[in-house]
């Protein structure tokens, strides 16, 4: 007995060490010159934790080594594998395996005799959230690797999201259910009905969520992986789980607030009425004549500019044309044109995508611009390209009150004095608003894979 | 009871404290740090082992979420770390 107290005061010693680790990890993450050694620090936080913890196991060790081999060996071999355009729905992958994590922890902890009234109502909250993210991650990996294509309005989807709101009184009633059962018939395997009813709310809860409002779900999502593990470590009462949960659920909070901000709306809004309800009513009679242009022409203006922002979007991950990018980026540069880089906050498919695109081709962080710091002197560019953005660039945002998008903060391009704008066609973006961009007087369409236009200017640079 | 209070403390400062210390993100580091705090949620690892072992049902959960808390713990730290060593100035 002496001995089992001295090592859970040894455990709890290093719970808080490894706490203190983590919240100074987290923080150098923020930065760019320490963020390494903050990914460093909480891995070694991470270490000690969970070596620290195996001082005393019931579990037999067999299953312990097996599963952390095999997981670890998993874990590793798809974060080395993968490709770095394949990022977000990766990160989504590795969420739903920690919210299922804690979904399974919570439902061995139903399975243990005694649980107070408090305890099991941690239960069903811990599983609710853990089963939501898991299943909800899965769906949003699927739509971001374009495995999935459902999305909202289909009935599949509508059958999903009537599961979704039915869940949320589910959740009441199996939390009461210990207090209500003396008055009310118990309903047989309620708990296993429970679990799979998450698991399918879960499904309803992103489903129905656009491409371009990935980066607000996918944050959303992480924060939520967070908050199940402070949860697990409520009921657990370990420290260290409910200091490294809430760290990550605060985390991606704020990260979802600000995706949220960068379009103007709430969360509320992206989670639950999306776009496609507000857009019809808008009359973006602006239409004209667009002005196609090659990419010999593109090369000519080119060469004789003095300046020019190139402005990525998701059409550049798709195009995977990170790499021309850069190479026209340094070809230009060496013409004597100076080169940024717009930044849009929602460019792409998970908050900063752009900038690990680009950091993987080689572009230095420091040329990367946000919004606010380009659009001042925006009249100086000489030319803008957009390379598969559109709803970040669309100056509607600005210019016409009645359009779904008014308010959201834009790269405005259309102060440039001249614009080129890469695209496969005409159609329109996530937002399904016609872009009045296309149709301006400075603006010239060069149609085709980015890829393809971007590699022809380079070499036409290089002849 | 007085111990879910403490703990119940200990879990709202943790957040104030989260949204203290990343309120101002350089955009640049958006991912790296969803990705960074997405490994931290890994912590369910530690959970996980705490699990009691009691009958084959058990056992198997347990086995399940060390498995997959590892492969968040594993991945999510290696891929934080691929794509921090790309960022660099020139």
């Amino acid at each position: 007995m002496e001995n089992l107290v001295n090592i859970q005061v040894i455990q709890n010693i290093v719970y808080i060490i490894s706490s203190v680790m983590f919240i100074l990890g987290i923080k150098m993450l923020g930065k760019e010159a320490t963020a390494v050694k903050g990914n460093y620090l909480s891995a070694l936080a991470m270490f000690f934790a969970v070596g620290i913890t195996c001082l005393s196991l019931e579990i037999d060790i067999k299953i312990i080594l097996t599963g952390v081999i095999l997981g670890g060996l998993i874990g590793s071999l798809i974060a080395i594998k993968v490709k770095m355009t394949a990022i977000p729905e990766m990160v989504a992958l590795f969420n739903g395996f920690g919210g299922l994590a804690t979904f399974l922890i919570a439902w061995s902890q139903f399975n243990e005799p005694s649980n107070s009234m408090f305890q099991h109502a941690l239960i069903m909250l811990t599983i609710y959230i853990g089963g939501i993210t898991f299943s909800g991650s899965l769906i949003a990996y699927g739509k971001l690797s374009e495995k999935l294509k459902l999305g909202k309005g289909s009935k599949v989807t509508n059958i999903f999201i009537s599961f979704f709101y039915l869940s949320m009184p589910a959740l009441i009633y199996v939390i009461a259910e210990p207090s209500i059962s003396q008055f009310i018939p118990q309903v047989p395997s309620y708990f296993l009905i429970f679990l799979c009813l998450t698991l399918i709310a879960g499904i309803g809860f992103v489903m129905p969520i656009g491409g371009g409002d990935m980066p607000v779900v996918i944050s959303l999502l992480n924060s939520l992986s967070g908050i199940a593990a402070a949860f697990a470590g409520l009921l657990l009462l370990n420290n260290v789980l409910i200091v490294a949960g809430s760290l990550v659920g605060a985390s991606g909070l704020i990260l979802t607030i600000i995706m949220a901000k960068a379009m103007n709306r709430t969360i509320i809004n992206i989670l639950f009425v999306g776009y496609a309800s507000s857009t019809k009513a808008s009359s973006s009679e602006e239409q004209g004549e667009v002005k196609p242009i090659t990419s010999d022409d593109a090369y000519l203006i080119l060469e004789n500019a003095s300046s020019v922002l190139v402005v990525p979007g998701y059409g550049m991950a798709v195009a995977q044309a990170q790499h021309v990018v850069r190479e026209m980026g340094e070809l230009l540069e060496e013409n004597g044109t100076e080169v940024k880089y717009g930044i849009h906050p929602v460019a792409g498919r998970m908050p900063g995508h752009m900038n690990v695109l680009l950091a993987e081709a080689n572009v230095s962080y420091d040329v990367l611009a946000e919004p606010d710091d380009v659009n001042p002197s925006m009249d100086t560019i000489d030319v803008a390209i957009v390379i598969g953005a559109n709803d970040v660039v669309n100056p509607s945002a600005t210019e016409e009150e009645s359009s779904p998008i008014y308010g959201m903060p834009i790269i405005e391009v259309h102060n440039a004095k001249t614009v080129f704008v890469l695209k496969r066609s005409m159609s329109s973006g996530f937002a399904g608003v016609q872009n009045p961009l296309f149709f301006r007087e400075n603006t010239r369409m060069l149609f085709g894979d980015a890829k393809e236009s971007i590699g022809q200017i380079v070499a036409e640079f290089k002849d | 009871m007085e111990m879910y209070f403490l703990l119940g403390f200990v879990l709202l400062l943790s957040i104030f404290l989260g949204l203290e210390l990343i309120s101002k993100v350089p955009s640049t580091l958006h991912t790296p740090l969803m990705s960074g705090a997405n490994a931290i949620s890994g912590i369910a690892l530690v959970g996980a082992l705490m699990l009691s072992s009691a009958g084959q049902m058990q056992d198997i959960l347990a086995f399940g979420a060390i498995l997959f808390a590892s492969i968040n713990v594993f991945g999510g730290y290696l891929v934080t770390n691929r794509m921090l060593s790309m960022f660099k100035k020139k």
